[in-house]
């Protein structure tokens, strides 16, 4: 049984750049996971606002009854530090978040499924690698690049070993 | 300052040692300048074929300067003459200075005479490169290629040399060979020398 039932990438405007799906549980097609995509940025934009801790950068783990959805968010093309800003107009002050938007990788998994949050590090390091390296590659267009599937695979492949193993 | 009294005071530079110089850069570093000139000379070209060449051009500069160098550095300003010995001073010398190992394999052709492949299962400048479909057989390993041409010809080699993606059986990514075709004067001198 795969413990990882998806994987989506988006970029810095909500747009899906990868999906892939893991076995046959919870598969969509390519209508349905854009629609997962975009939806997500813009919850998790609005979880930023909402949150009542200042410098919140998130939804970082989303827990449901058949699935457990684990986001991580890189810190490129996001505001890094200052999450509050001061705008002055007409001799008012008006203090304002300005949500951090990197590039987003989330998996969903079943109920309970440990160490996603190293797994999506894992991923993002690919990412950093055989994507981004690639002079190929367009920023924030569709990934596609053989090398980045090859070791997605492998890293995915093994995950699941040491997931059985355990 | 780090250092300061361990070097010994020489009255004239040109006797100073030449460096062995620093051994290894960062990988990431140096694959995001590559991917820089690749997509650069990409903005620059019309066509693949092109693209290649850009490429080839870029390497062969590297090549005769690192002959230059190596020569000075490594062999106490003496080259190499014959085919084989400068065949093996670029399957090694120059490849474990370039890529911090020595090429896997350097072999003969089997058709011709005047060809020579040094082959790479995974080339240090492609280790992050996946090329598009639409690309054809184009391989980024055109720059090695162009460094490899680079010391043949400033060696006194002149030759043709070009990259190429060879299917491995059992193996899930191509190796590169590097194709090296030597000019025919090349072979009669050899031939000459006996």
């Amino acid at each position: 049984m795969a413990a990882i039932y998806s994987l989506y990438i988006i970029n810095k405007s909500g747009g899906l750049i990868f999906y892939k799906d893991y076995g046959s549980a919870g598969r969509m097609d390519t209508n349905d996971s854009l629609r997962v995509a975009s939806l997500w940025h813009s919850m998790h934009a609005i979880s930023q606002q909402l949150s009542p801790t200042v410098g919140c950068l998130g939804i970082e783990l989303l827990e449901a009854d058949t699935f457990d959805l684990h986001c991580f968010q890189s810190l490129t093309g996001g505001y890094l530090n200052p999450f509050i800003y001061l705008f002055i107009y007409k001799h008012t002050r008006y203090w304002f978040f300005l949500p951090s938007t990197g590039t987003k990788l989330f998996v969903v998994c079943e109920p309970g499924t440990q160490h996603m949050e190293g797994l999506l590090k894992v991923i993002y390091e690919l990412y950093t690698d055989y994507v981004l390296k690639n002079p190929f590659y367009e920023m924030e267009m569709p990934i596609r690049c053989e090398l980045f599937d090859i070791n997605l695979s492998q890293a995915i492949q093994k995950d699941r070993v040491a997931l059985l193993g355990r | 300052m780090i250092g300061v009294g361990k070097i010994k005071q020489y009255a004239n530079v040109l006797e100073t040692p030449l460096s062995k110089g620093k051994q290894e850069v960062s990988l990431s570093a140096f694959a995001f300048l590559f991917s820089e000139l690749v997509q650069y000379n990409q903005t620059q070209v019309d066509n693949i074929a092109e693209l290649e060449r850009r490429l080839e051009d870029a390497g062969y500069s590297v090549g005769a300067r690192i002959l230059e160098l190596l020569c000075h550095r490594d062999k106490g300003n003496r080259r190499e003459t014959r085919l084989l010995g400068i065949l093996s001073f670029v399957h090694s010398t120059v490849w474990k200075v370039l890529f911090g190992k020595v090429a896997d394999s350097l072999e003969k052709g089997t058709e011709h005479e005047d060809e020579y492949m040094i082959s790479e299962k995974e080339l240090l400048v492609n280790r992050f490169i996946s090329i598009p479909k639409d690309m054809g057989t184009f391989n980024c390993g055109a720059f090695v290629a162009g460094i490899v041409r680079g010391v043949l010809d400033s060696a006194g080699f002149p030759a043709v040399v070009t990259a190429h993606f060879v299917p491995m059986e059992g193996q899930q990514r191509p190796r590169t060979t590097i194709l090296i075709k030597f000019a025919e004067e090349v072979l009669r001198r050899e031939a000459r020398l006996g």
